[in-house]
């Protein structure tokens, strides 16, 4: 092999990947905010219920709050089928590694929301069993105080998420 | 109402029952370590006292306070006769052993087992002694005296979680940083 063909291959490679790129920006700009609209409406929960916080996650899933309203109802008991998982309550140190695995498998693009005090910080449990938020498992996008949140502040919480999903960038195609 | 039992025991076991009280209604008994089986054999089986109910069992940490260090009870109830009876042991730090109960009361099976886990207390005689709440891999007794009021034993290694720079709660700035 001479010397001019591998420099010409170079060139090549450097520039197909040039356009692919280039393309691939424009698609993205000219889509994300038609993708991400409808990828926050469309969110399909997955409620790792741990604690007494699960009692005020069905009453936002029930008639009167109505989670619905944001389509955001449709609870899918596999991690695969979910884009957001609920972390409703305390992560303990022997359910942390279950967690995680969980948070893994499901697909991207994926978001986490730390429901109540204890899955945000481990709340009053500072000792030995606690694990002192679950933000130390698994990347969390909205945290929702309260012990447990009222209904409005779970709402309020799901309106934080939709926003942030509106905001994002370089998520189309992962 | 059990004041029957505390009589009944001391009239069949005498010195073995190192104290008794039945204090607003609690009676207790504190017995020898070594009678314990024949005391609760004695409980379940006499035909006035009849106690066939495992209610609890637990454990007390005296660290430093008093010796023998760890106070096992257990909590009996009488669905005959409605009377019910805590029964006490000493057990000393270096070899914190008792007979365990679970022959007698198949429901003591997991109360035992949580006080090994909690205490490190254990029970001679019973069937399946190993941890029911904490994982395998825990090393020590959480709820004894003398473990760190913090310590924690992670399983799986654990995110580093920073402060999220807000505008109440401005970021450092990073060149003052040391």
């Amino acid at each position: 092999m001479k010397d001019e063909d591998i420099i010409h291959n170079e060139v090549l490679v450097t520039r197909r990947s040039d356009a692919e790129s280039w393309l691939r920006q424009t698609i993205e700009r000219m889509s994300q905010p038609g993708i991400n609209w409808s990828r926050k409406f469309s969110l399909f929960n997955y409620p790792f219920v741990t604690a007494c916080c699960g009692m005020e996650f069905m009453s936002v899933n029930g008639p009167r709050y109505d989670m619905a309203q944001y389509g955001a109802e449709f609870p899918r008991f596999s991690p695969r089928q979910a884009d957001l998982i609920w972390i409703v309550g305390t992560i303990t140190q022997k359910q942390a590694p279950i967690l995680r695995r969980v948070w893994e498998q499901m697909a991207e693009p994926k978001w986490a929301i730390a429901f109540g005090v204890c899955a945000s910080t481990g709340g009053f449990y500072d000792n030995y069993c606690t694990v002192q938020g679950a933000d130390r498992i698994i990347p969390i996008d909205v945290y929702i105080p309260g012990c447990p949140p009222r209904p409005e502040q779970i709402l309020d919480g799901l309106r934080l998420l939709m926003d942030k999903i509106q905001t994002e960038h370089g998520r189309v195609m992962v | 109402m059990s004041v029957l039992a505390l009589e009944k025991l001391k009239r069949r076991f005498g010195d073995d029952i190192l104290e008794s009280h039945s204090k607003l209604g609690d009676d207790t008994v504190l017995v020898k370590a070594e009678r314990l089986y024949e005391v609760a054999q004695f409980l379940k089986d006499d035909p006035e006292l009849q106690f066939d109910m495992p209610i609890d069992n637990t454990a007390v940490d005296w660290w430093q306070v008093s010796e023998p260090r760890f106070e096992v009870i257990w909590h009996l109830y009488s669905t005959v006769k409605h009377m019910r009876i805590r029964v006490k042991v000493r057990v000393g730090e270096d070899n914190p052993t008792c007979a365990s109960l679970t022959p007698l009361w198949p429901g003591m099976n997991w109360h035992e087992r949580e006080t090994w886990d909690m205490y490190g207390v254990r029970f001679s005689g019973h069937p399946n002694l190993k941890r029911v709440l904490m994982y395998e891999e825990f090393v020590g007794y959480p709820l004894r005296k003398d473990y760190p009021i913090t310590k924690r034993q992670p399983l799986i290694e654990e995110r580093i979680v920073r402060e999220v720079p807000t505008q109440r709660n401005p970021p450092p700035d990073m060149l003052n940083q040391p």
